[in-house]
């Protein structure tokens, strides 16, 4: 593969493209939201369920792209069993690296693999393709209603 | 002098065969850059077209010698603005077909002029219950102003459907030609799919059944010849950008009969004969949908377009480009799991696909850092991806500039997202 495309389409992602992580709809929810970007029609359903400020489950439907589909499922193994003030603080660092800003992730396996998308901020065109899930966790995270958009 | 739809004979194989593109593709600045280090191949011309050097000279000529307001002052500049402004439009009549300069309205773009249409013709013709026929295979520019429409007065947006090949099924359409239907608004050629649909026809049963048309011909004059008055529409409506010419500058053309009656779009200066506090008198048209500065180095843009698709012979581009396409839909079919989106029998210029477990916007990325430039998306269609069940497509749409070298490295570059990606 050409050098810097593989800086993007590491194998992480990849996998976890072709094989999405807790892609189905979660019947308990108590949080939901959808997220849809307006450019490309990529489209995705986001399930949480909190219990005493936790993120017990989280699963999604829909995707598209590698990036926006690898982008969805690592964040279900990430934030689930974090706490909702953990979950916020890893959004904030998601979107801290997504635009280019330096960030480490603890030594905890399911955040490391958020560096996967370090190279993302490369490409600006493709930045809305990994934030997608991430702003519809938050819009159902803090319960607003109605579709989120990329634009 | 020309017929531009599926009833167009072949041109001779001799034309195809004398034209050079590696000559004309040196006229264009933008094509000889290098991208990720590469050299760019530009396939998304459905988009956007390069600018030729004589149409950026006339442009920065305009602004460096003759700029000034036009149809105001004495003074010479604004002679001459003005004189170059009338020039582009007459050469604008020329480029159409059109009976008459005075039908040609400068606009922003083909989606203002849909407006406009929408707005003033539709306004005053089209009331509760009437309907307004469109395509499946519309650009939304050319759905979203009806629909507005409709909102407004209480009409019916009706839809004739396509087939598997993308095109439109003309005993459907038939049906739904009604003698409430007021309006039909199609496209001429698709920027999704690449139909050409059969206008002269589909124009004559709307026509017959009372309803005016409007065709939409963004995708169709970079094209191929048009003729106005052969496709025997009511409106004619393109974008000089995708045919050339600058951003920021569009045509309306409309029958004059039909202009004479239609009220003003906006109202401001240059669409006015007299102003008093207690009444107006509008313009006669085009000034009459012309409200304020118009975008004269737009128009001279245009103009200049124009003479370079003359200089090149626009029936040796389509008899060109209508090779170049049978070439590339080959190679790119046989490139494994792609499958062509749009299949009609007569097509012009846009390669539609989607590559089997590859979402489009991937494969954008990786052509992109071999130095291709081709759309992804859903290209300003939802409605066709819908029609076909997919969420966006590749699109390579050609111009007189690309050569079969620009559709071999796309087949190339389309094995190596393959192994990227697959």
């Amino acid at each position: 593969m050409m050098p810097e495309l593989a800086d993007l389409y590491q194998e992480l992602l990849l996998d976890h493209y072709r094989r999405p992580r807790n892609r189905r709809r979660l019947d308990d929810a108590n949080h939901t939201a959808e997220g849809h970007n307006p450019l490309c029609g990529d489209h995705v359903h986001i399930y949480l369920k909190v219990e005493e400020d936790v993120v017990t489950d989280v699963t999604f439907e829909g995707g598209g792209c590698a990036i926006s589909t690898a982008s969805a499922s690592v964040m279900t193994e990430t934030l689930r069993g974090k706490t909702l003030a953990e979950a916020k603080t890893i959004f904030k660092q998601v979107h801290a690296m997504l635009t280019g800003q330096s960030v480490e992730f603890r030594e905890d396996p399911h955040l490391r693999k958020l560096e996967v998308f370090s190279g993302v901020c490369r490409y600006p065109a493709r930045v809305k393709c990994a934030t997608l899930a991430w702003h519809t966790f938050e819009a159902a995270l803090d319960e607003k209603r109605g579709t989120v958009t990329t634009e | 002098m020309t017929r531009t739809t599926a009833t167009q004979p072949a041109p001779p194989p001799t034309a195809a065969a004398a034209f050079d593109p590696y000559r004309w593709r040196a006229d264009f600045p933008a094509l000889a850059q290098e991208i990720h280090g590469r050299p760019l191949v530009y396939l998304d011309n459905a988009a956007t077209t390069h600018k030729p050097r004589p149409v950026i000279d006339a442009v920065q000529r305009y602004y460096e010698r003759d700029n000034a307001n036009v149809h105001r002052g004495v003074h010479t500049l604004s002679v001459r603005a003005t004189e170059r402004y009338e020039g582009a439009r007459a050469a604008v009549r020329r480029f159409i077909n059109a009976p008459d300069s005075r039908e040609v309205v400068f606009v922003r773009g083909a989606t203002e002029a849909i407006n406009l249409v929408a707005q003033s013709y539709g306004r005053t013709h089209v009331g509760s219950g009437d309907e307004i026929l469109i395509t499946g295979m519309e650009h939304h520019s050319n759905i979203v102003p009806w629909q507005m429409l409709c909102e407004q007065t209480g009409a019916v947006l009706r839809v004739a459907p396509l087939n598997d090949d993308g095109e439109v099924l003309l005993d459907e359409y038939e049906r739904l030609l009604t003698s409430r239907t007021r309006i039909v608004a199609l496209t001429h050629v698709s920027n999704a799919l690449g139909t050409v649909n059969p206008v002269i026809e589909m124009a004559r049963l709307a026509r017959h059944a009372g309803a005016a048309v409007l065709v939409d011909g963004a995708q169709a004059v970079p094209h191929q010849p048009v003729d106005v008055r052969a496709l025997g529409c009511d409106f004619y409506v393109f974008s000089a950008h995708k045919t050339f010419g600058p951003m920021g500058t569009g045509v309306l053309w409309g029958r004059a009969e039909l202009l004479d009656r239609m009220s003003p779009y906006q109202g401001g200066g240059e669409m006015i004969r007299s102003v008093t506090f207690e009444k107006t008198v509008y313009a006669e048209p085009p000034a009459r949908f012309e409200a304020g500065t118009p975008n004269v180095a737009g128009a001279v843009g245009l103009g200049a377009a124009i003479d370079y698709l003359d200089h090149v012979g626009r029936c040796a581009i389509a008899a060109y480009e209508r090779e170049l396409l049978a070439y590339a839909t080959e190679r790119v079919q046989a490139v494994p799991g792609v499958r062509l989106i749009g299949t009609a029998r007569e097509k012009a210029s846009i390669l539609s696909f989607v590559m089997e477990g590859i979402h489009a916007h991937d494969v954008g990325t990786v052509l992109d850092q071999m130095g291709i430039a081709i759309r992804s998306g859903h290209h300003c269609a939802q409605p066709v991806m819908q029609r076909f069940g997919v969420p966006a497509t590749c699109r390579a749409s050609l111009a007189l500039y690309n050569t079969r070298e620009d559709i071999d490295t796309l087949v190339y570059a389309l094995a190596r997202t393959r192994e990227v990606l697959g």
